[in-house]
């Protein structure tokens, strides 16, 4: 268990030097810039002209469609993993249970081409 | 050993902090990047107890997508929250019920391994040691062959929430242009241009 964090321990000191770096920008230019507040500047931005709307605007469905599908195919892949390193132990059996698995998937995949749902207009 | 509770102690006030502050963040975007937050340190602390195929799948597909997941449906419901906020005093109650079950639930589960220890040794019996195996080794030896049925219907479960987010979602749009490459592409000169001979002086 101890060596497991020694194993991690490199990407938790990078973790702390970034932060530490992050947070060191941020109190230095608090500190040593200086301050001269303005509503212009942190008004919205856009293009030079004022800002048409809220920038929280309704979405099309669509992209919400396209996230889900991701979703489906990411977890598909990550039962993935933990099977390719053990297939020479789990035999046929476990080379066969995953292509079923995977055969299902294919299926919802053949009938989401069909129906043109990866389509974008 | 200091260190392993050190860190153990940063991850977990952070996740407790960031779990909070999903729920009090005044504007919902906030909060999603919170959750974000949250996510993230608890998969420090998958790591931190040996789990890091979890860790790892927790930042590829909650972090990756769900998170996306629920900026999206932040985004598309456009809700009034300041309207929402007002009704938080009338669903406290049915809040604390369900916080409250939640707890017990909890209580429960730790009390149980308190008192009957024979009982964590019985669940804990097919995972291997984690000096043996790593950890996404010993779920690829149990996952595909001793649990296949629950592992096909994952794959079902997968499959109807395909399904069902295309039906729910799908609607054929009239007047829209598609891009039809076969038909851009079987496209000859013949159809496309035509030459005509022009006299000086003569318009075609």
């Amino acid at each position: 268990m101890d060596g497991l964090l020694r194993e991690y321990l490199p990407i938790l000191m990078f973790l702390g030097v970034a932060i530490a770096i992050a947070a060191a920008m941020l109190v230095a230019s608090l500190v040593a810039a200086r301050q001269r507040p303005d509503p212009e500047k942190l008004s919205a931005y856009e293009c030079g002209f004022e800002a048409f709307g809220d920038a929280r605007r309704q979405f099309d469905v669509r992209f919400y469609l396209v996230a889900i599908l991701f979703i489906i195919f990411d977890l598909e892949v990550a039962f993935l993993f933990p099977w390719a390193i053990t297939l020479a132990d789990t035999g046929a059996y476990g080379f066969w249970s995953m292509m079923v698995f995977l055969a299902v998937l294919t299926l919802g995949f053949v009938y989401e081409w069909k129906m043109g749902a990866l389509e974008w207009e | 050993m200091v260190l392993q509770g050190l860190v153990f102690y940063v991850f977990a006030f952070i996740t407790v902090a960031a779990g909070c502050m999903v729920v009090a963040a005044r504007n919902p975007v906030h909060s999603v990047l919170f959750l974000i937050l949250a996510f993230f340190t608890s998969a420090g602390l998958f790591v931190l107890i040996g789990a890091e195929f979890l860790a790892m799948i927790l930042v590829i597909v909650y972090v990756g997508a769900v998170a996306v997941l629920f900026l999206f449906v932040v985004m598309m419901l456009d809700i009034n929250f300041v309207e929402l906020r007002e009704g938080f005093l009338q669903y406290l109650p049915i809040g604390a019920l369900i916080g409250l079950i939640l707890l017990i639930e909890l209580l429960l589960v730790l009390g149980g391994m308190r008192l009957t220890p024979e009982l964590t040794r019985q669940t804990a019996a097919p995972i291997a040691a984690l000096a043996a195996e790593s950890n996404t080794h010993a779920l690829g030896q149990v996952l595909y062959t001793r649990y296949i049925y629950l592992f096909q219907a994952a794959g079902m479960l997968l499959l109807v929430a395909m399904i069902g987010a295309i039906v729910l979602t799908l609607r054929s749009r009239e007047g829209v242009r598609r891009q039809a490459i076969a038909r851009q592409v079987g496209r000859r000169r013949e159809e496309a241009v035509e030459l005509k001979q022009v006299q000086p002086g003569q318009g075609v």
